[in-house]
């Protein structure tokens, strides 16, 4: 469990990117910060492992308090995973998943032996580990990022942006590969993402922030869409619109769900209550 | 008779090839005092080079400093220095000259080295648990290599030409037989010493063009190199570009 305890961030030229900020992030569960840019998700998820220090309030992981970690050993235990991928041009594939493994003192082999099995993992073909980043694709890129994340095990995954620079049919994939994924590993995910559809994709908790990372509203993606909160989060989500406002017409009997462009959506069916 | 073919007939001369200021001797002086004055500004010029680029702070300042020596006069500078420690001094006030000379070359390609690399790819290393230092001997001066070595080597061309300014002071070197040529009117020896000092130069700068380009990571290469390859239409654009300059 990750806790932010009135969280504050003020930076050195006078910017309020998070006023007192309060939020659980529960475990084993996805939990996605969203919203524009300049709201201060990023701030936020960079300072779970300290790539960013609160000016004031607690934040604890566990009942820890980050303050009392040194920041190079919190970060070696949190997976971490960027939207350029981050990786280290000059590394191997190989190398750069077991990046981590390796500065923990890891033997070589076993590192190595690690990052093969990280591969099957995120769904790379093993043939690539003598590669290096600049002859994979974006994607592949991207995976390469998330298998150097779970190289340690962690139990906090920390996702900014992951799957932002990917073409639209790729990031798809990547974001039912990461469903996938966190079905069978149950790790705390934070993903940061200004893609709202993406937010209640992946997000068991859905956290909606405004500039200065205000709390919009937070809940889950059926909550958000039942209640919106504020004409902010209507507005934001577009539940008034599109393909978030269906209507139901009646055709030949049947009820068929249409969207506010008058395209077909889908048909109305009897189910039981999820 | 042609100056080079007299310069030639000296260079080939057997007799200057044996004995005390014979040319092996004035080569060695010349390499000693380069290979000194090179290995003193690297021990000095690298450490904050990478000092200035992994902090991002002190900049202007190197940069300052680095153009205001490159204005310099370096004779005038080691008249001063002779002056100033005296003549007992000579040796280290000539070393010290192009010391000064090869600071800001290796100093400029020490920190820009480290400050073209991706900011996000140092992030990245830092959020998932590098230590400063293992951030800049794992990431920062590999990556940064090329362009340090780039600054090495006009460095060492500077101080491998400028160190013939050790005869004015009397410590030989190959600027010596240009000297004793000038005073004497021998021409040929004057100008065979002159190739000679081009000649060291070329081939040090050929050691540090292959060193390099060497010097590029693999995988650096290695994207560059499929870039290529994947763009037949870009190369033969490079090719027909560089064919009209």
């Amino acid at each position: 469990m990750i806790e932010f305890r009135s969280i504050s961030k003020v930076f050195d030229d006078g910017t309020v990117a998070v006023d007192d900020f309060s939020l659980v992030i529960p475990s084993h569960q996805t939990t996605v910060l969203v919203g524009s840019s300049g709201c201060g998700k990023t701030t936020l998820l960079r300072m779970i492992n300290r790539m960013v220090d609160a000016s004031s309030g607690a934040l604890e992981i566990d009942g820890e308090n980050v303050a009392d970690i040194e920041p190079v050993k919190l970060r070696r235990r949190i997976g971490y995973v960027m939207q350029n991928s981050g990786l280290l041009p000059h590394r191997r594939v190989i190398d750069n998943i077991a990046t981590v493994p390796r500065l923990n003192g890891v033997p070589k082999k076993d590192a190595h032996a690690r990052a093969l099995e990280l591969m099957d993992t995120v769904g790379l073909d093993r043939a690539m580990a003598d590669r290096y980043p600049a002859q994979l694709s974006g994607g592949q890129q991207q995976r390469v990022g998330v298998a150097r994340g779970l190289a340690v095990d962690p139990n906090i995954l920390l996702m900014d942006e992951p799957f932002g620079a990917v073409d639209p049919s790729v990031r798809a994939d990547l974001q039912q590969e990461l469903l996938r994924l966190q079905r069978e590993l149950g790790k705390t995910v934070v993903v940061v993402t200004h893609d709202i559809d993406e937010a209640f994709l992946l997000g068991d908790q859905v956290v909606i922030l405004e500039k200065g990372a205000h709390i919009a509203q937070k809940g889950s993606p059926h909550e958000i869409l039942a209640n919106p909160a504020s004409d902010f989060v209507a507005s934001f989500i577009g539940a008034d619109r599109g393909k978030r406002a269906l209507s139901i017409q009646t055709i030949d009997g049947a009820s068929v769900l249409v969207d506010s462009d008058g395209n077909v959506a889908g048909r109305l069916v009897e189910s039981s209550p999820a | 008779m042609n100056l080079f073919v007299e310069a030639w007939l000296w260079l080939t001369d057997p007799l200057n090839w044996e004995g005390a200021g014979s040319i092996p001797v004035r080569v060695g002086e010349h390499l000693f005092y380069t290979v000194l004055a090179m290995t003193a500004a690297a021990l000095i010029a690298i450490p904050l080079g990478w000092l200035i680029g992994h902090t991002g702070r002190g900049r202007e300042l190197a940069v300052g400093i680095s153009g205001a020596a490159r204005a310099l006069p370096t004779f005038g500078l080691l008249y001063l220095f002779v002056m100033l420690a005296g003549v007992t001094l000579r040796g280290p006030s000539t070393v010290l000259v192009l010391v000064l000379l090869a600071i800001p070359p290796i100093l400029a390609g020490a920190y820009a080295g480290l400050e073209v690399i991706d900011r996000r790819t140092i992030d990245a290393a830092r959020a998932v648990g590098m230590t400063e230092w293992q951030i800049l001997w794992k990431v920062e001066v590999p990556l940064g290599l090329p362009l340090l070595l780039g600054g090495l080597r006009s460095a060492t061309l500077q101080v491998v030409a400028t160190a013939t300014l050790a005869a004015f002071v009397n410590l030989g070197g190959l600027g010596y037989d240009i000297v004793q040529g000038i005073a004497l009117r021998r021409y040929d020896q004057m100008l065979g010493a002159a190739i000679l000092v081009i000649i060291l130069a070329l081939l040090l700068d050929a050691i540090f063009a292959i060193l390099e380009r060497y010097a590029v990571p693999r995988g650096v290469r290695a994207g560059r190199d499929t870039d290529v390859r994947t763009t037949p239409t870009g190369r033969r654009a490079t090719a027909e570009s560089s064919a009209t300059t």
